[in-house]
């Protein structure tokens, strides 16, 4: 059982490393973190150019293992889990059984029977429980590791080389050498520790799991091996709108219990070929109400951003969505925001207004993602 | 450098440099830490009348938007332009080069003194 009773704001293993540099710091699904360290638009472009270190410890690790363990994600999870050879990462939708979104994961197989399901922290409780309810007819254990897993991710063009610079891993492939969405287990100085090729911020990267008494000394040789490389703390702000640009979803902005996954555009993620039932399915199957609101992005000209909330309208003034996240992207240096519009605004080209405060800002649909890495 | 504690304060966070019946009006180094880079600024025009209180501006950063509060009654009488095509000067500068608008005024309002601003933001 997990203990939901009210706690003081929680601190992040690394704290005393955010304190000493100079971090602000933000409540976070009950988390104090690191908002941003000097900029967020320094940070922002760090990422894109050099590299950026976030503490995610904030986030939720859930460990699913046992002889069904596979056969029970598959119930629990939109995709097909079990297909996913070890060492592979899939992103993935806790359905509620109507159809909603409870929250949004990626999943590794670390092992035949063995999976890690990270979610987001604010929905670590609603996830760990619906996890373990569903797996309880399965051969299949579900604990709740998120108290004894740090999660440090280091982001950007350079993170393979400071990757490459770090002692103390003993890893069955080394990270260079990982594919995007591929992750290997071993250890970080006589832990086990896992690395994944995965992020949130639409550049290579690495996310970093470890036990939480190895952080602090992972986090500073991080930073020193990223020294030379622009390696820079980055904060949750930045991480914003990194993921804007690339167009990833943020629960409780683009994905909620009332957003069926086809409207978020992750019908990918769903899996209606897999055999069997899975959480979910008879409502997915059967869809939102006709002329249900869709995702979409926006560009606009100037500087002034729509922002979370804002009404998008038709060029007749009529209300057609809402943004969900809303910035003046760093880097292509013009408004982006992804919106909620009716279905007959939802084409890309089609001409809207964004009402910032009052303001009307012309905007266009475009195709997601706003910003997308060059392939090397 | 700004002389800050000859500056007279808001609870809004903003300054005023008096000069004669004139009034220099920015945002505390406090208001642009929180808010974060600013990326844009919207300033009254020059002539506008402004009432105190009244929000006359907005400042945005990537994250939030803040309120500018005209802190008397009065009229602009000069914006800076500069700030405008370079919102940073918000943060990097916040009690000199990024100065937001000039106001003259018949009558000061109460105002913080710089020890009751630095007690009202607990620094």
């Amino acid at each position: 059982m997990t203990d939901r009773t009210v706690q003081p704001e929680r601190l992040s293993p690394l704290h005393q490393k955010h304190l000493d540099a100079g971090a602000s710091f933000t409540d976070f699904a009950g988390w104090q973190m690191p908002v941003r360290y000097s900029s967020d638009l320094a940070e922002h472009h760090a990422i894109r150019t050099t590299a950026g270190l976030f503490d995610l410890s904030h986030m939720a690790e859930i460990f699913v293992t046992g002889d069904a363990a596979g056969a029970a994600l598959d119930y629990a999870l939109a995709g097909k889990i079990s297909a996913i050879a070890i060492g592979q990462a899939k992103y993935s939708l806790l359905l509620s059984p109507d159809g909603g979104i409870i929250d949004d994961v990626v999943v590794y197989r670390t092992g035949e029977s063995r999976f890690t399901v990270v979610a987001n922290a604010s929905n670590r409780f609603p996830a760990a429980e619906a996890l373990a309810a569903r797996a309880a007819g399965f051969d299949a254990v579900v604990v709740d590791g998120s108290d004894q897993i740090a999660l440090i991710a280091v982001q950007g063009p350079n993170a393979v080389a400071i990757m490459d610079r770090l002692g103390g891993w003993d890893l069955p492939i080394a990270p260079r050498d990982l594919k995007y969405y591929w992750s290997t287990l071993g250890s970080y100085n006589g832990s086990q520790a896992m690395v994944g090729r995965t992020g949130y911020t639409g550049e290579d990267g690495f996310e970093l799991y470890v036990p939480v008494g190895d952080a602090a000394t992972l986090w500073d040789e991080l930073m020193a091996a990223g020294a030379d490389l622009g390696l820079v703390p980055a904060g949750l702000a930045s991480r914003d709108t990194l993921r804007l640009e690339a167009g990833m979803p943020l629960y409780g902005h683009e994905l909620n219990l009332g957003t069926f996954p086809v409207q978020a555009g992750l019908n990918r993620v769903v899996n209606l070929k897999k055999e069997g039932d899975f959480v979910g399915r008879a409502a997915v199957e059967a869809g939102p109400p006709e002329g249900s609101r869709v995702l979409v992005g926006l560009r606009a000209d100037g500087k002034r951003a729509g922002r979370a909330d804002y009404p998008v309208r038709d060029l007749d003034g009529a209300e057609v969505g809402v943004i969900t996240s809303g910035a003046l992207s760093p880097t292509l240096g013009y408004p982006v925001a992804m919106a909620y519009v009716d279905p007959t605004a939802a084409e890309p080209g089609t001409e809207l207004f964004l009402d910032v405060r009052g303001t009307s800002i012309p905007a266009s649909v475009v195709a997601l993602p706003f910003y997308k890495r060059e392939a090397k | 450098m700004t002389d800050q504690t000859a500056l007279r304060y808001t609870a809004e966070h903003e300054w005023l440099l008096v000069d004669g019946d004139t009034a220099t009006v920015g945002i505390t180094a406090y208001a642009a830490e929180k808010l974060g880079d600013v990326v844009f600024v919207d300033l009254p025009s020059v002539g506008a009348t402004v009432a105190s209180g009244k929000v006359v501006g907005e400042i945005e950063s990537t994250k939030s938007v803040g309120e500018l509060f005209a802190p008397v009654d009065g009229t602009v009488t000069e914006v800076n332009d500069a700030v405008v095509d370079s919102p940073e000067l918000v943060n990097s500068d916040p009690f000199g080069e990024g100065w937001l608008i000039k106001v003259s005024f018949t009558e000061l309002p109460p105002l913080l003194s710089f020890d009751e601003y630095t007690a009202l933001v607990g620094e």
